[in-house]
């Protein structure tokens, strides 16, 4: 795959810190439109506030960045102005579970068909370590200095109970499967959920005894667990575990090709 | 014969986070003074990908040796 064709080479290297996996996250979003085969004239990437939110700046699609929390509020209106584009939203576990977490989930409820990637590297990277609803529990962030005793949020589960289409969460380590991820995503019609787990070495590692970004990787490693085996595993062994896989894949009727059915029917099928 | 490869480093996007050495299955890649990751063993490169595939800021590229020259 060419770079040239769907990054602003003059744009990089990306503003990211040194061993942070949002650059690998972004790479995987492409080699899924690749693999979609879409025209990028025809792919619009829409994304909010954070350190996440810096990738369209530096992918060659229609891009748009907004304001904190609502990009998916901006996907919905620019699908149901022109369903034919591909709507992607790029955003952070800050700007999509704290502040966007009920655009998130009516997105998911109406099933709109828009692609939602979360990258969560587990911090507020971009405004220096502040903890997140998915910060895990017992973690070291500016704001927890003893320890955050907040437990936190499965979006995987809640996009899979709101309506989602396909739900799925891998990891930067396990990096071939997240690829998989996204060109199944993509290729469902519908709304589609894909959470990556991110490495923040800065922000995060350094607070909590993983200093460098190798350290974090290995983190990611050890503690994924496959979805079909975390079945059969009781709530406390799954305490701090990373559940990864597939959590959903339906086939319900996307919002707006029922949106234009409407408009048809109630026009008597004329134009 | 086994296949090899010429690694190719673009050192204006390299950060030295060092992914690619970890990777790296034959340890040819080193982090070097200046913070930017440098190809120490380039005969024993396999042309396995793993480095391009891993380094998050998109800066190695590896070109595959045709053997049969």
């Amino acid at each position: 795959m060419e770079l040239e064709k769907y990054f602003r080479i003059e744009k990089l290297p990306h503003i990211w810190c040194p061993g942070c996996g949002h650059g690998s996250v972004m790479m995987s979003i492409v080699k899924g439109i690749d693999k979609a085969g879409w025209d990028p004239t025809k792919v619009v990437v829409v994304s909010g506030i954070g350190c996440s939110s810096r990738a369209p700046g530096y992918m060659n699609f229609n891009t748009l960045h907004t304001v904190h929390g609502r990009p998916i509020a901006f996907a919905t209106g620019i699908k149901l102005a022109n369903p034919e584009l591909k709507v992607i939203v790029i955003t952070g576990d800050g700007d999509g579970a704290a502040i966007g977490g009920n655009h998130l989930i009516h997105a998911c409820r109406r099933n709109i068909g828009i692609n939602v990637v979360l990258f969560n590297n587990q911090i507020y990277g971009m405004t220096s370590g502040q903890y997140s609803p998915m910060t895990p529990q017992g973690s070291m962030a500016t704001t927890s200095p003893y320890g955050n005793i907040e437990p936190p949020f499965d979006l995987c589960e809640l996009t899979r109970s709101a309506g989602a289409n396909f739900v799925a969460r891998g990891t930067v380590y396990h990096l071939p499967k997240l690829d998989n991820y996204m060109e199944k995503a993509f290729a469902r019609e519908g709304f589609s959920y894909v959470e990556a787990i991110s490495q923040c070495p800065t922000y995060y590692g350094r607070r909590n005894k993983l200093r460098s970004p190798l350290e974090m990787l290995e983190w990611q490693k050890k503690n994924a667990v496959d979805i079909k085996k975390a079945q059969d595993m009781d709530p406390e062994e799954l305490k701090g575990k990373i559940v990864t896989g597939i959590f959903a894949e339906k086939d319900e009727e996307e919002y707006t090709s029922k949106y234009d059915q409407l408009i048809s029917s109630v026009q008597g099928g004329k134009k | 014969m086994p296949k090899k490869g010429n690694v190719y480093i673009n050192e204006n996007w390299c950060k030295g986070c060092e992914i690619c050495a970890t990777f790296c299955p034959k340890k040819i890649l080193g982090l070097r003074g200046d913070g930017k990751m440098e190809v120490m063993d380039p005969e024993n490169c396999i042309a396995c990908n793993q480095c391009v595939l891993r380094c998050p800021d998109y800066a190695i590229k590896v070109e595959v040796i045709d053997n049969n020259e």
